[in-house]
């Protein structure tokens, strides 16, 4: 019904002819009969623009849209300019395939080359790609640019967020490398065990910052520990935090990645997201995926272009280092704009207000009768002690009646809150209040 | 053009957020300062406008990018997912939440299934890479959950995408490659001597690269599954068939497929994408990802009990399934056939009137995309695929994929899609049949082409001799 | 083209200047350099890495592709050419200047040919 072909039956009979065949069977004889599906595929019957709309939008309100979050653990709510959303959305933008042909996408091109820079910024390192998937996929990956022939064993701190380790552990199934877990030991990584577990055959410390309990990791010392054995230091880092905080870049660390969801990305369910990866100098040629660089046209015009392509899958085959693609471009565009128009001020002002709602939040809770598991400084995320699983249970189901989607709940009766600056004041205190009346009760 | 950099002003901006509430930081704080762009929300504006200006959309004109399937990307997919009901649904939250998400995201898989031809499909992989990776991994799983470590090769025909050997030296597996034929097919002799008892797998497209449908593949996927190995199905080029033929009939256990190619969704000037990774029953039990079931009429989440493992966060680029989903609901049962054969009509159509003046690689009935060789040109002349690619550039059109597959010499691959009239593939074949003439009039200035853009050819050497990577901010 | 008559080279137009000591310095011939277009990067080996002749051991990319280098013999990386890798441009400037490594403990060194045979060799192969 809602056909997106444009010639009618008259004109597709006449193409048809021009090439000798009779007919669409006619054309497509080069497939086997017995391969032929002679039978209609079992899919609805083709609708209407209006009849598909009202269908989106019945799935879309199945879904529950809560007024307040206070959840995190990966996936953030923040503001998003309405600037971002209308510059996204050209069509250019939207519909332009990966730039190869430089003459006619100077546009996308130079928006990547600004991307680059941004995380460069932000990062304190060298150079950034022009994205990966996500950030779980971002730390896999650089999980792979640092291994060697006789560094083969990944560290990965327990307290990195257990979906970036699962990926982590995905990649290293495929490669066939060794995965081994630093313990932690009071929601930070233990030096000491890190300290045993470095030697000559660490590939490389892979530290979350801040960690998936909102904890602030000594990443100064991780990277003593690790540069000490010769292995190297990825910092997996939250972009608002990296507005405050001391940067991989000035902590030493070789690589830097993170999730960039948090840079004008919606939830989304989970995405399109956006994996960041900036490295020093001297990991450059290693950064998988695409990479814009500057030079000049025949008539000495600055230009952009996609460079260092001899890296990639569709030259190095089974010999490149990765095998993305397509990344998400769209994304870094849409980080990439969010960042233009917040700049320094408005994007400073969005971490302190997410540090200090959730300094607040966590004080609130803490009058309520929950107590801090850690204490230790952190950014925007941290967790509390329920009495048990039951407990926790009864305090997210007030907190959902209310419109109010509450932290994500750990197992032992943990809870992970976050708070970011979409929270007010009022929402923290309605929010300790009716944590106080379930403990009450 | 202004880098954003360069159009920064200290001091400027716009107040998007109140001023932050007093509070102390008590960790270690950046010292360097972060020289992120400062400019008035009229600058953002028209920087950007000026961006996309330089930015050529699918919408700016014809497309015909081999093996890249750039149709029309339908306005009401963007209607469809950019509803606050999918856009502000976190990821995390209870199931009773989000059934919305799980009933888009378990009819899409139902659909791919079922026009793949396969049992089960996860949505988590975020590209067609992505996809082959995950395939790749269920396929490394299943082999090794019989205890059969010995299969340790995948084999890769000449003519594939680079991806595919990527995929596979990423999955562990060491790459055979096997040359095609001189018809572009599957060379069945090398493929025999190839398949053993070392043979985890074969990666295939079909159609492959050069656009020809490879009629013997009920007899490649006997040979590879004779040896013990499993067939993968790279969807690629699912466009040309969908509907008509099915990779879970011609005996392949695993697919993915590119929803941002063959359904439509936007490609983002290179990404998102979306590929789901789609299997036979006997591996349903290793996929990664969310799998969906139903109790007392709620979806719920669950994980697969052998899973391998996430190859990403969360479910997948959701927001990207949910496009084409829609895409799927407008065109319907009927809508996938007719799609499918009017982007190999088009195609043909458009070889037909090229082939007496563009040698094409492979003399034959083509799938949704054609092969032209430049070989004779290039050596008569001088002038080189890329040559007359650029020349395209000035008359306004997007040229073809170049050098690629790398079997063809000097090959130029044209892939019309269905969404494009009779009379742009008419005004196409114009365009092409008068760079020729340009071509032998004047060799010398092909190589100077384009002419007409603002930017011209530019100094790929120096880019990667010396890279500038990031703006200079000079202190 | 210019083939020096003081070096070896290999069927894989690599040369290899012997030394006194008993090291060799190698690197890619004018041909290769030619055949290649213009060189943007190159990846070395480490020194104490192992050299078997015929097998790779660096590659060098220009924008479109990536070429293996094979070693004209056996031994072991005794000095590597790391400012080879910030000035690419050397290998085509200059081949016969712009050396990869310094090999020693060599073993294995059959198969090259002097100048004159290595001229003859690619004018067949050309």
């Amino acid at each position: 019904m809602g056909t997106y072909v444009p010639n009618t039956k008259a004109e597709q009979q006449k193409m048809l002819e021009s090439c000798g065949f009779q007919s669409f069977d006619e054309m497509y004889a080069c497939i086997p009969e017995e391969l032929r599906l002679r039978k209609p595929l079992e899919l609805p019957e083709g609708k209407t623009e209006l009849e598909v709309t009202r269908a989106a939008e019945a799935a879309a309100r199945k879904n529950r849209v809560y007024t307040t979050v206070f959840r995190g653990a990966g996936a953030y709510r923040h503001f998003i300019p309405s600037i971002v959303r209308e510059v996204v959305g050209k069509e250019e933008f939207r519909t332009a395939y990966t730039p190869y042909q430089a003459e006619i996408s100077q546009g996308v091109l130079q928006s990547i080359f600004e991307f680059q820079t941004d995380i460069c910024e932000l990062t304190g390192m060298a150079a950034a790609n022009a994205s990966v998937y996500d950030g779980a996929t971002a730390a896999a990956e650089a999980c792979e640019m640092c291994r060697e022939k006789t560094r083969q064993r990944i560290l990965v701190s327990a307290t990195v967020d257990p979906k970036i380790l699962s990926v982590v552990r995905t990649y290293s199934f495929g490669r066939g490398t060794e995965v081994a877990v630093v313990p932690e030991k009071d929601g930070v990584t233990d030096p000491d065990a890190l300290r045993q577990m470095t030697d000559a055959e660490t590939a490389c410390l892979l530290l979350q910052q801040p960690n998936r309990y909102g904890c602030m990791e000594d990443a100064d010392t991780a990277a003593e520990i690790v540069h000490g054995a010769k292995a190297k230091l990825i910092m997996s880092c939250n972009p608002i935090a990296l507005a405050v905080m001391k940067t991989p870049g000035e902590t030493g660390a070789d690589i830097a990645v993170g999730e960039g969801q948090p840079l004008g990305l919606p939830l989304g369910f989970g995405g399109p997201y956006l994996g960041f990866m900036a490295a020093d100098e001297k990991m450059m040629r290693k950064l998988p995926g695409r990479i814009v660089g500057e030079t000049t046209d025949m008539n000495g015009t600055r230009c952009y272009v996609l460079t260092l392509q001899a890296r990639e899958q569709h030259i190095r085959r089974e010999k490149a280092g990765s095998n993305i693609c397509s990344n998400e471009a769209l994304c870094a565009l849409t980080a990439a704009v969010y960042l233009a128009a917040m700049g320094p001020e408005n994007l400073k002002r969005a971490a302190l207000t997410c540090h200090a709602n959730a300094a607040s939040l966590k004080a609130k809770l803490t009058e309520s009768g929950m107590k801090p598991v850690h204490c230790r400084p952190f950014f925007h995320e941290f967790v509390m002690q329920t009495a048990d699983e039951a407990q926790a249970e009864r305090i997210l189901a007030a907190l959902d009646r209310e419109d109010i989607l509450g932290g994500l709940p750990l197992g032992d009766g943990k809870i992970l809150w976050c708070a970011t600056e979409m929270n007010t004041p009022e929402e923290i205190g309605r929010t300790a209040a009716i944590v106080k009346e379930v403990l009450q009760a | 053009m202004k880098l954003v950099f360069e159009r920064s002003v200290p001091g400027r901006g716009t107040a998007y957020l109140p001023e932050a509430p007093e509070t102390t930081l008590d960790f270690p704080l950046r010292e360097r300062p972060l020289r992120l762009p400062e400019l008035a929300e009229n600058q953002v504006d028209r920087h950007y406008t000026e961006l996309a200006g330089e930015t050529r959309g699918v919408n700016g004109g014809f497309y015909p990018l081999g093996s890249c399937t750039m149709k029309y990307n339908p306005a009401v997919l963007e209607t469809a997912a950019n509803q606050p009901g999918f856009t502000d649904v976190h990821p995390l939250q209870p199931d009773e939440s989000v059934q919305g998400c799980l009933e888009v995201m378990r009819l899409a898989e139902r659909y791919l299934c079922e026009i793949t031809g396969m049992d089960a499909m996860t949505l988590q992989p975020a590209a067609g890479a992505h996809g082959e990776f995950t395939g790749l991994l269920l396929i490394k799983a299943w082999h090794r959950s019989r205890g059969d470590l010995a299969r340790t090769k995948v084999i890769v025909p000449d003519s594939a995408h680079g991806t595919n050997p990527a995929s596979a030296a990423m999955a562990g597996f060491e790459v055979v490659n096997i040359p095609s034929d001189s018809h572009g097919y599957v060379d069945l002799n090398a493929l025999r001597s190839a398949a053993g008892p070392d043979t985890a797998g074969l990666m295939l497209t079909n159609p492959n690269t050069v656009g020809l449908f490879d009629p013997h593949i009920a007899e490649i996927t006997r040979i590879v599954h004779d040896a013990g190995g499993l067939n993968y199905y790279d969807g690629a080029n699912l466009n040309a068939i969908m509907g008509i033929a099915r990779p879970g009939d011609m005996g392949f256990d695993v697919v993915h497929i590119n929803l941002h190619k063959t359904f439509a969704t936007p490609h983002g000037g290179g990404g998102p994408g979306s590929g789901p990774s789609g299997c036979k029953a006997f591996l349903k039990q290793f996929l990664p990802g969310i799998r969906i079931s139903e109790e007392n009429g709620m979806l719920r989440r669950a994980e697969a009990e052998s899973r391998i493992g996430d190859v990403r966060s969360f479910a997948g680029n959701f927001l990207v399934v949910v496009k084409a989903l829609a895409y799927l609901a407008m065109i319907g049962r009927e809508g996938v056939t007719e799609t499918a054969s009017n982007a190999v009509l088009n195609a043909n159509y458009m070889m037909n009137r090229l082939k007496d003046l563009y040698p094409m690689a492979y003399d034959a009935t083509c799938m949704h995309e054609f092969v032209m060789t430049l070989e004779q040109m290039k050596h008569d002349t001088g002038v080189s695929a890329l040559d007359m690619a650029k020349a395209l550039l000035d008359y306004g059109m997007h040229p073809p994929t170049m050098y690629f597959p790398l079997i063809v010499h000097e090959a130029l691959m044209v892939e019309p899609t269905e969404t494009e009239t009779m009379e742009t593939l008419d005004e196409a074949v114009d365009v092409f049949r008068k760079i020729m003439e340009e071509a032998k009039a004047d060799p010398e200035r092909m190589h100077e082409r384009p002419l007409t853009t603002r930017v011209r050819r530019p100094d790929e050497v120096k880019a990667a001799r010396k890279p500038v990577v990031r703006y200079d901010f000079g202190t | 083209m210019n083939f020096p008559k003081e070096l070896k080279y290999s069927r894989t137009h690599e040369w290899v200047r012997f030394q006194e000591d008993g090291t060799a310095y190698i690197g890619i011939t004018d041909y290769a350099q030619d055949q290649l277009g213009d060189l943007v990067f190159v990846n070395l080996p480490a020194a104490g890495d192992s050299l078997q002749a015929g097998e790779a051991f660096a590659d060098v990319e220009s924008v479109k592709a990536v070429s293996d280098v094979n070693a004209p013999l056996s031994g072991t990386v005794k000095e590597v050419n790391d400012a080879l890798a910030d000035a690419p441009e050397k290998m085509n400037e200059a081949p016969y200047d712009a050396w990869f490594v310094l090999a020693e403990e060599i073993t294995e060194t059959d198969g090259l040919m002097t100048a004159e045979e290595y001229e003859a060799f690619i004018a067949e192969e050309g």
